[in-house]
């Protein structure tokens, strides 16, 4: 039974990921652009660099996708413009859940992860839904292969509660070099049996040298 | 009453019953003027195209359907654009007359800036997606599928470029793209053979056996086809022909021996 406003949206399939470690972040995207069981293409970035030390990485809607991260980095020029400095992640998460939410009624479908270095300097992972609901975490994983790496990052990475006092962080003891080579374990892992995660991952790393970006190959079935 | 009229009429795009677009309109959710959901009524199926030394190239039929009938057989579903590219359209027609339209006063106005400076193949498919996105942001589609291909001088020489893009917006860019059901059938046999700097002679002969195979297994493709190329020079438009097609199988002859009846 096909519905009438079936056709204003669609799933283009992928997987999001991002760890936040105490002075560093990485966030981790596929480049496969998928409709139903075909593939549009091999070699599409899901990943925006909103400012220097923040990175978003959607997956969902590719259609809305652009769209939302037009709209954010032209609100992050117009910062620029009226503060002198550029957006810092934190800020960047309350947009970002502000601009979602606007379309509460007609959502943008897609799943984010903004990953980055907040003021002191530490790596921060925001973690939405579709609608704008966000929260602060040490990593998270979205999209079509999340159910499949949400759990493992849960074994490998696990976050002290957030009820213990003193409040203890959430980001993750392991080195820069460690994070990456999980993420790529990860992905390589989803890709094995999410059919819409594959091709290639590009992987971003924020520290405070800046910003930097590696490839690697997934299974391209 | 609405399947009655339907099989009378015969051969009309299917309609779903209860949702005919004259009659029905919903108030938008924030209570402002009525909207539309659309349905295609003459549509054109499958283009292709690929990037080759000089350009790129692209190439469709010249068939348009209305449902299961074939309705208009000579229409020519890539159009050049400015100087610098060619635009290929799937789906509803007259929604590609209308983005033509837009398109003229783009290049209108473009060329009226005279600066020096024309819109090359990658401000047309990022105005295009942008075009899309929002009528369908308005429940108002342009039901189409764009292939967007040309050449420009860019800093690093000129550039070729090649662009999709659906009817609500979903965008990207490649070496070889395909509408509708080329994406079933033509994109797999582009994957496979495909190679950067083909020649021209070679660039046709993967799009004619890409052709051929949509010509046998799409239902709603015609033996009448148009290759256009654009390169530094300009777009051509090539004159429409035919592909020989082979029917000759022992199976096709005499189908119904070995069939279970009296006839």
């Amino acid at each position: 039974m096909s519905r009438r406003g079936d056709w204003v949206y669609e799933n283009n399939g992928g997987t999001c990921v991002a760890i936040a470690g105490a002075d560093y972040c990485v966030v981790a995207a596929d480049t496969r652009l998928s409709v139903g069981y075909s593939i549009l293409t091999r070699d599409h970035s899901k990943i925006c660099d909103l400012a220097d030390k923040c990175v978003l990485a959607s997956s969902g809607f590719q259609g809305d996708i652009k769209a939302l991260h037009k709209n954010l980095a032209a609100r992050e020029l117009l910062y620029q413009h009226q503060h002198n400095k550029r957006m810092s992640c934190p800020a960047m998460a309350q947009l970002l859940s502000n601009t979602l939410y606007y379309k509460r009624f007609f959502p943008y479908y897609a799943f984010n992860v903004l990953g980055g270095l907040d003021s002191e300097g530490k790596g921060c992972v925001f973690t939405y839904d579709a609608v704008g609901s966000y929260e602060r975490t040490g990593y998270s994983a979205q999209g079509t292969g999340s159910t499949l790496i949400m759990p493992v990052l849960d074994n490998q990475l696990k976050s002290p509660s957030p009820l213990l006092l003193p409040a203890r962080d959430a980001v993750t003891p392991l080195s820069e070099s460690e994070a990456i080579d999980l993420v790529k374990d990860v992905f390589a892992s989803a890709t094995e049996r999410d059919i819409y995660t594959g091709d290639k991952l590009e992987i971003v790393v924020i520290n405070k040298a800046g910003t930097k970006r590696e490839y690697i190959e997934l299974r391209k079935d | 009453m609405d399947g009655f009229a339907k099989s009378i009429g015969g051969g009309g795009p299917n309609v779903p019953a209860g949702s005919h677009p004259a009659g029905g309109s919903q108030a938008a959710a924030g209570g402002g003027a009525t909207q539309r959901t659309q349905y295609p009524y003459v549509t054109g199926t499958s283009v292709i195209a690929l990037k080759y030394k000089d350009g790129v190239i692209m190439a469709c039929d010249t068939g348009a359907s209305y449902g299961s009938t074939l309705r208009y057989k000579s229409v020519e579903r890539i159009k050049a654009v400015g100087k610098h590219s060619i635009i290929g359209a799937s789906g509803e027609y007259s929604d590609f007359q209308e983005i033509l339209r837009y398109l003229d006063e783009l290049t209108l106005s473009d060329h009226m800036w005279d600066d020096g400076n024309s819109l090359g193949p990658k401000e047309i498919h990022n105005y295009l997606t942008r075009v899309m996105y929002n009528r369908r942001n308005k429940f108002d589609p342009l039901w189409n599928s764009l292939v967007i291909g040309g050449v420009k001088k860019g800093p690093k020489g000129d550039e070729k470029y090649l662009g999709m893009v659906n009817m609500i917006g979903t965008h990207f860019e490649e070496n070889h793209v395909a509408t509708g059901f080329g994406n079933h059938l033509a994109i797999p046999i582009l994957r496979a053979e495909w190679h950067e700097d083909m020649t021209f002679e070679e660039a046709v002969k993967l799009v004619e056996k890409c052709l051929l195979v949509l010509l046998y297994r799409d239902r709603s493709s015609i033996n009448k086809f148009q290759i256009a190329k654009i390169t530094t020079e300009g777009s051509t438009i090539y004159p429409p022909y035919s592909l020989k097609t082979y029917w000759g199988f022992t199976h096709f002859e005499n189908p119904a021996q070995g069939a279970v009846g009296s006839w």
